[in-house]
């Protein structure tokens, strides 16, 4: 209920400054729902929105998988650490826009350049959160796995993972809110289609309306998926914890 | 079966670069069927030795000994579950082989019914040992390992899960090392006592207790006690 007020309270904040504005620099929600409107029955938002997600759904399973194997291996071997560590800071520190255009000057225009790109980006803090993890684990347990002969797979499954499970749970919602961004900024480089495509199309005809529309819907988007499928998961990785008072 | 333990030696460096010597040289036995008490100071090695007896650390002088196909059952002094699994998810964890029957039995003899789908922050400590108990229980183990199952639990629950460790010892032939301070939980439970020295540790004393454990009255206990502690004076 709270929320919904407070949702109100913004619609209502917007509604007013656009009177004030004028339409051209920000335009009313009414004109913003007609540009959705229009967009959704032509289809075109949908495909947008569906390229958009595609590629924000490969990108982050690429890297959360490569990065989650990557940041355990370097948590348990030494040597792994030391080899890993200097690429590991490069990467942390490489602009996500560098990343994207070289990708894209060696790959060319592809699909498998912006997705490498995107995972690239999201790559090393995957790793370093994985890592903490790693080196966090409780060694009594595993003494306790190892005493009681619990196969590889079994003792990893339900000795190692729930340990890992709310640093999984944190790398992919840091993840998720990074890959929404960096996605854009590749579609508005260098892909025809999603929505920051749209964006730049949007910008270069100074289209503040259509610039909304596609930002707010994204915005929804991701709002909806953050707390239908991030949320629970975090949740029920949790769940044996003593609820905080 | 038999456990055969023989270290020469097992020393420690710390992290300022100091060597210490952990353990001394020290050799026993243990058969099936017989329970084995290690009794010693607080730091002496112990927890160091049964870490070596477990192949949990390699890096010491000597041999273990223990046939490979030995399934070992350990309780931890802490319980050591895994606080993301339920009572009973922690124990087919450990012995997935277990049966329904054999896992009711169990429960039931060390009151654990009402807890099987509780997790084990939901347990007080006396619980949660029990679990340990149970879960070590539950492998139907060769080699038993207890490592001060029983400390910190006031008198009365010490007592009955002292008998409840003594039913189930009984009830299979297993080779049981028991790691203690008290002397009453060692006569009551041990069918050889082994008394070791301060760091490094060795065995200063081995002794045999001929009376079976079934038939040791409290005046018996007294007897042995009694003995002990003429024993201890002598060797000094």
């Amino acid at each position: 209920m709270l929320r919904l007020l407070s949702f109100a309270l913004l619609l209502a904040i917007w509604w007013i400054a656009a009177l004030f504005v004028g339409g051209a620099k920000l335009p009313s929600p009414p004109a913003v729902l007609n540009v959705i409107v229009a967009d959704a029955s032509s289809g075109a938002l949908f495909l947008h929105l569906g390229a958009t997600l595609a590629r924000v759904a490969l990108s982050f399973v690429l890297a959360m998988s490569l990065g989650s194997a990557i940041g355990y291996l370097m948590g348990r071997v030494k040597l792994a650490d030391r080899l890993g560590d200097p690429w590991l800071i490069l990467l942390l520190n490489l602009p996500a826009l560098v990343v994207i255009v070289l990708a894209y000057i060696w790959a060319g225009l592809t699909e498998a350049a912006a997705i490498t790109a995107i995972a690239i980006n999201k790559l090393p803090t995957a790793i370093v959160t994985l890592r903490e993890g790693t080196r966090a684990l409780d060694r009594s347990l595993d003494e306790m796995a190892t005493v009681f002969a619990m196969p590889r797979w079994r003792a990893f499954r339900h000795v190692v993972l729930p340990q890992l499970a709310p640093y999984i749970a944190a790398s992919a919602r840091s993840g998720l809110s990074l890959v929404w961004k960096i996605v854009l900024v590749a579609e508005l480089l260098g892909r025809p289609n999603g929505v920051g495509f749209e964006i730049g199309v949007a910008f270069q005809l100074f289209d503040t309306p259509r610039l909304l529309a596609y930002s707010l819907t994204f915005a929804a988007v991701v709002l909806v998926i953050e707390t239908a499928l991030v949320q629970p998961f975090e949740a029920r990785a949790t769940r044996w914890r003593p609820r905080a008072a | 079966m038999r456990l055969e333990v023989e270290i020469t030696g097992k020393t420690f460096r710390s992290a300022a670069g100091e060597t210490h010597e952990v353990l001394a040289p020290l050799k026993f036995v243990l058969s099936s069927g017989e329970v084995g008490v290690l009794i010693g100071p607080s730091g002496c090695g112990k927890s160091t030795m049964l870490r070596i007896i477990l192949g949990l650390d390699r890096d010491f002088g000597g041999r273990v000994a223990r046939p490979p196909e030995a399934r070992i059952g350990m309780v931890f002094q802490e319980p050591r579950l895994l606080p993301w699994r339920s009572v009973e998810q922690n124990v087919r964890l450990a012995a997935p082989n277990v049966s329904d029957a054999k896992l009711s039995e169990l429960f039931k003899i060390l009151e654990l019914d009402a807890h099987r789908r509780h997790f084990p922050g939901e347990l007080s400590l006396g619980l949660a040992r029990r679990v340990a108990l149970a879960r070590a229980f539950a492998v139907e183990p060769d080699l038993l390992v207890l490592d001060e199952p029983l400390a910190s639990l006031d008198d009365a629950l010490a007592g009955r899960l002292r008998d409840e460790i003594a039913t189930l010892v009984a009830s299979r032939p297993v080779m049981t090392l028991l790691v203690t301070h008290s002397i009453d939980d060692a006569i009551r439970l041990g069918d050889r006592l082994f008394f070791l020295s301060p760091r490094p540790a060795r065995i200063v004393q081995e002794v045999p207790i001929a009376v079976p454990r079934a038939e040791r009255s409290e005046a018996e206990l007294v007897r042995i006690k009694a003995e002990l502690a003429a024993v201890q004076l002598e060797s000094k």
